[in-house]
């Protein structure tokens, strides 16, 4: 239509859609008065008053269906009749309450679950960084060909030696800069504040301007910052700033004391800036120069991994490009460096992947548990709409032979479909929020939670997946309405015994799909909790009940002397012990399951036909005398340390058992020499105690311990054991060491199960969520199991009657209609069992201790799932097995 | 069925809007002109007007008023709209052209 016929018709056209009621009765009126008209005329020819009316009318034709008609002829006319079609189904689904409130509440739980995860996927894995440009920021990091961490993946940090290499090769292809998340500092107290142990990053001088961060306030660092020589400065976190100084503008040029050192605050980070990577980051607030903290000959050194490197690609260049040009330069550095800790490559990723790459599996696989869930709550609705359906087959037939389209009747049957799930979705789109809401609180260890936000693009998600699910539902209950026959149910004599089979058995094809999706779900979350089960059972080597961890870091600039060191550390313990209710306690640099805490090259002096830089990588700890009593690790043979080996007297050492056979194969190790690698002390092994794991997921390492009193520890972890309620020592040690130094935090106060309950997170969430969504599609499946077989026993109890009637006992009725309700299920539970087996297999990531085809899980799914269905069966077949026949007879 | 087909439907158009533009009128009088001008060519039920006029008056060529009629009872009044002249002309045009071309056509005689 041209512009102008458009802005002609215009006051009709909304004439038209707001006063539709007049215009229906001027219509009435026009039609009444043409044949009022018609009829006077025919007077006035002469004819009677009857036949004049009967001719007029024969001329006129049927008045309804011509006001019909002329209404079609009105624009609007489509959103009219969707109006009507609305109406009509919110009509019929007030008028039964019990399955508009199932289907809404079913499909509101499908929605919501896939709304949440959407947005957590959104936010979390596809959301770009927000630095500038950061599809071409990419993280680089160390590879070794034959691991010999074996407890890390093969995205090895990067030592400073070879990060200058990189650096220089690199100029003309990406702009290279490092970091090194894992950093703490004490941050004294100061104007009336409590110290505190905030965690922090080294970086280049360049980090923040390779990544495109401005400050809020102040400036970032610069090359001239990042020496060893240069005045000691930090960034903060906007984070930091708005809680510990107030938002004080005049922050920047101000000195903070950091490990007892002073350092002017030179400029403040947007509050949202955050750094996340592979080795954490999330919670750094304190930036420092990497060159001006690191000890000397750390940022030169090809062994010591202490950095992630991050490069900016500079346009036209890609990422694997890089990557296999420092790869080959690093083969390089091999050559030419040919120690054991020293890398023979390198490898690189997008730096978002960085960022979420732990999470994309766990992630894809909740998404998936949450499709399958949809689909099953669409399954669901479908099978009850088609129910509905069926019960109303011979209203519908009535319609139909009363010249209701049959278009008509199918959109409506759509629309109900449609208004289950826009009800569902809204409800959903609240449950989702509030899933987030938590998702975001029990889950603050991951990467990025603190980006997911709901969106234009989550609510167009959300709409869509609405408008799927009325879709699939309406459609299959469509396929149901058996097309060609809508007044097949009229004809149907009442004493057809076999009516209805037909749609019984499309909901049995529904049942056997969502029965199918139910198993893999059932498979799959059962695996994951026979995981974490594991995981928390796993023995980290040593008893995690009653025995509470604290860590405490002393600053180098207040303890310059180690002699200050091993006084405070000897004072503390001993007060601790005097403490009313610890039983036992001890130091140590590093405790059991609480991580890697870091490693020596050592080889063994007795040993001279070793290669030249050969030796064994094994973890290295620092503990007091009374340690392995403290925390109940049985010592092997030999004996712990004395009182007395301390300061230089301290170069002793205790292996662990795997230690122990690893260096010592088929000999006592009592008496041997140890010698290090990297600093060149010899330490005389003096006994062997038990393994204990440094990561609970992990296989223990081998791990040599050296008396902490010396050997240059300024950080310890104090274990102290109780006998009950070890918790409420935590105050008492807390004020001690504030009584002995005011100024030292104490951090990680947890005790050991706690500590391995927050490493296990992540398997604990994904084991509950997922078998969370396998309860609720089991419950739905059994519902919809039992909800078609009472339909089917409904419309069977004609024939069942006569079954009876002539002679069939009530156990073979049972077993009649058991058999028909446990076939789907049967075919059911094969393939999805099948389908399990084929794609467990993208678990296997996920998975601690177990396989994907573990047997017992398969095992235990088909019998829980056989169980519930032949409960759901039960019900129906034992009432239609106690039907009176001559009841069943006359019922109609 | 009382519709009739699309090419009476569109001749059916064109003389209402033809009849319109000598002068308004309400529905019973346009059917009585139609069926006096027509003669019984046009075999549709009366009501069938209807339809047809609904739908112009959407399109915008004619334009209804309710106004007292000769026996002083209200009636719906429709006129031609400016916009429907315009169409009328076009429609016109057109009609003569198609009706020469086939006139044309129909008067061959065969050699």
């Amino acid at each position: 239509m041209r512009l102008e016929e458009w802005v002609y018709t215009l006051p009709l056209r909304l004439r038209t859609l707001l006063h539709r009621k007049r215009l229906s009765a001027e219509l009435e009126e026009e039609l009444r008065r043409h044949i009022d008209d018609q009829i006077a005329d025919n007077i006035s020819r002469g004819m009677g008053r009857d036949e004049a009316r009967l001719s007029a009318l024969r001329a006129f034709g049927n008045p309804l269906l011509l006001r019909e008609e002329t209404r079609a002829t009105w624009s609007w006319n489509g959103v009219e009749q969707w109006a009507r079609d609305l109406r009509i189904g919110v009509r019929t689904l007030r008028r039964s309450p019990g399955f508009a409130v199932t289907a809404i509440l079913i499909m509101a739980m499908g929605i919501g679950a896939n709304v949440a995860l959407f947005t957590v996927i959104r936010s979390v894995l596809l959301q770009p960084l927000p630095y500038r440009d950061p599809g071409r920021l990419a993280s680089l990091f160390e590879h070794q060909t034959h691991p010999v961490d074996a407890g890390y993946s093969n995205y090895l940090p990067v030592a400073g030696g070879n990060f200058g290499e990189w650096k220089k090769a690199t100029r003309d292809v990406a702009q290279m800069a490092l970091v090194s998340t894992w950093h703490q500092y004490n941050l004294s107290a100061e104007g009336g504040k409590l110290p505190e142990k905030v965690d922090a990053a080294w970086c280049s001088g360049n980090f923040f301007s390779v990544l495109g961060i401005a400050p809020t306030l102040g400036r970032v660092f610069t090359e001239d910052d990042d020496r060893r020589g240069a005045a000691a400065a930090v960034v903060i976190s906007g984070g930091l700033w708005r809680r510990r100084y107030d938002s004080d503008p005049g922050i920047v040029g101000k000195t903070i004391w950091l490990d007892a050192r002073p350092f002017t605050v030179i400029g403040v980070l947007p509050g949202w800036f955050v750094y996340e990577g592979k080795y954490g980051g999330g919670t750094d607030q304190l930036w420092t120069t990497a060159s001006h903290e690191a000890p000397p000959g750390f940022m030169a050194s090809f062994e010591e991994r202490g950095f992630v490197a991050v490069a900016r690609l500079l346009p036209g260049v890609t990422l694997s490009r890089l990557v296999s040009q420092v790869s080959a330069l690093q083969k390089q550095i091999k050559r030419d460096h040919p120690e054991p800790s020293v890398s023979d490559g390198a490898q690189g990723r997008a730096m978002l992947d960085d960022a979420v790459q732990d999470y994309k599996t766990p992630l894809y696989v909740l998404l998936a548990a949450t499709g399958c869930v949809l689909l099953i709550a669409c399954l669901n609705v479908a099978g009850l709409l088609v129910a509905r359906a069926a019960a109303r087959s011979k209203e519908i037939a009535i319609r139909a032979a009363l010249g209701g389209g049959r278009r008509r009747l199918l959109r409506e049957r759509v629309t109900e479909g449609l208004l289950v799930s826009a009800a569902g979705g809204g409800l959903g789109l609240l449950l989702a929020w509030a899933g987030l809401q938590w998702l975001m609180s029990a889950r603050q260890d991951m990467n990025r939670v603190a980006s997911i936000h709901m969106d234009g693009i989550v609510a167009l998600f959300a709409v869509t997946a609405t408008g799927l699910c009325a879709l699939v539902s309406g459609a299959f209950s469509v396929l149901g309405s058996n097309g060609k026959q809508i007044l097949a149910p009229l004809q149907e004599s009442s004493r057809s015994h076999s009516g209805g089979r037909a749609r019984a058995g499309l909901r049995k094809t529904l049942l056997v799909l969502e029965v199918s999706l139910t198993v893999v779900l059932l498979v799959g979350a059962g695996l994951l909790v026979r995981s974490y089960q594991r995981l928390r059972s796993a023995d980290i080597g040593v008893p995690i009940d009653n025995v509470l961890t604290m860590h405490i870091s002393l600053p180098e600039a207040r303890y310059r002397k180690p002699e200050d060191r091993v006084a405070f550390f000897e004072q503390l313990i001993a007060r601790v012990r005097a403490l009313p209710g610890v039983e036992a306690a001890g130091l140590v640099s590093t405790a059991p399951g609480e991580g890697w805490g870091g490693d020596r090259m050592m080889s063994v002096v007795e040993h001279p036909s070793q290669p030249k830089g050969g030796g064994f990588d094994i973890l290295a700890r620092g503990a007091d005398p009374a340690y392995f009593t403290a925390v109940q690790v049985p010592l092997l043979s030999g004996r712990s340390f004395t009182s007395d080996e301390r300061l230089d007297r301290a170069h002793v050492a205790i292996l662990s058992h795997s230690a122990a056979q690893e260096m010592f194969p088929g000999e006592d190790p009592i008496g041997k020499h140890l010698h290090d690698g990297s600093d060149g002390g010899v330490f005389q092994v003096i006994g062997v105690v038990a393994d204990t794991r440094w990561y609970v997921t992990e296989p223990s390492h081998p791990t040599l311990y050296v008396p902490i009193y010396g050997n240059d520890y300024s950080v310890a972890t104090i274990v102290v054991r109780s006998s009950h309620d070890v918790e409420s020592l935590a105050t008492p040690i807390e004020k001690l060491v504030g009584k002995m130094d005011p100024d030292l935090p104490v951090s990680d106060v947890l005790t050991i199960r706690q500590a391995i309950a927050k490493t296990t997170v992540d398997s604990q969430f994904d084991s509950i969520v997922v078998l969370a969504f396998a309860v609720i599609a089991l419950v739905l499946a059994s519902a919809g199991l039992y909800g078609v077989l009472a339909y089917v026993v409904a419309q069977r109890t004609g024939e069942i009657g006569i079954r009876m009637a002539l002679g069939a006992q009530r156990d073979q009725v049972l077993g009649l209609v058991l058999a028909d309700g446990l076939r789907p299920a049967l075919i059911g539970l094969l393939s999805g069992l099948a389908a399990s087996a084929a794609t467990t297999r993208f678990l296997k990531a996920m998975l601690y201790d177990t396989q994907p085809l573990d047997l017992q899980v398969f095992a235990g799914v088909t019998a829980l799932l056989m169980a519930s269905a032949a409960l759901a069966c039960l019900v129906p077949a034992w009432r239609a097995s106690r039907l009176d026949p001559m009841q069943a007879l006359r019922t109609e | 069925m009382s519709k009739p087909s699309d090419l009476v439907q569109g001749t059916l158009d064109l003389l209402i809007l033809k009849i319109l533009a000598l002068q308004p009128l309400h529905g019973w009088a346009l059917s009585q002109r139609l069926k006096q001008i027509s003669g019984e060519v046009l075999q549709v039920s009366d009501g069938s007007l209807y339809p047809a006029l609904h739908k112009l008056e959407q399109q915008g060529w004619i334009r209804a008023e309710w106004k007292p009629s000769e026996n002083n009872r209200r009636a719906k009044f429709y006129s031609l709209t400016r916009l429907g002249k315009r169409h009328l002309e076009q429609e016109a045009a057109n009609w003569d052209r198609i009706s020469t071309a086939i006139s044309g056509v129909l008067r061959l005689t065969e050699v």
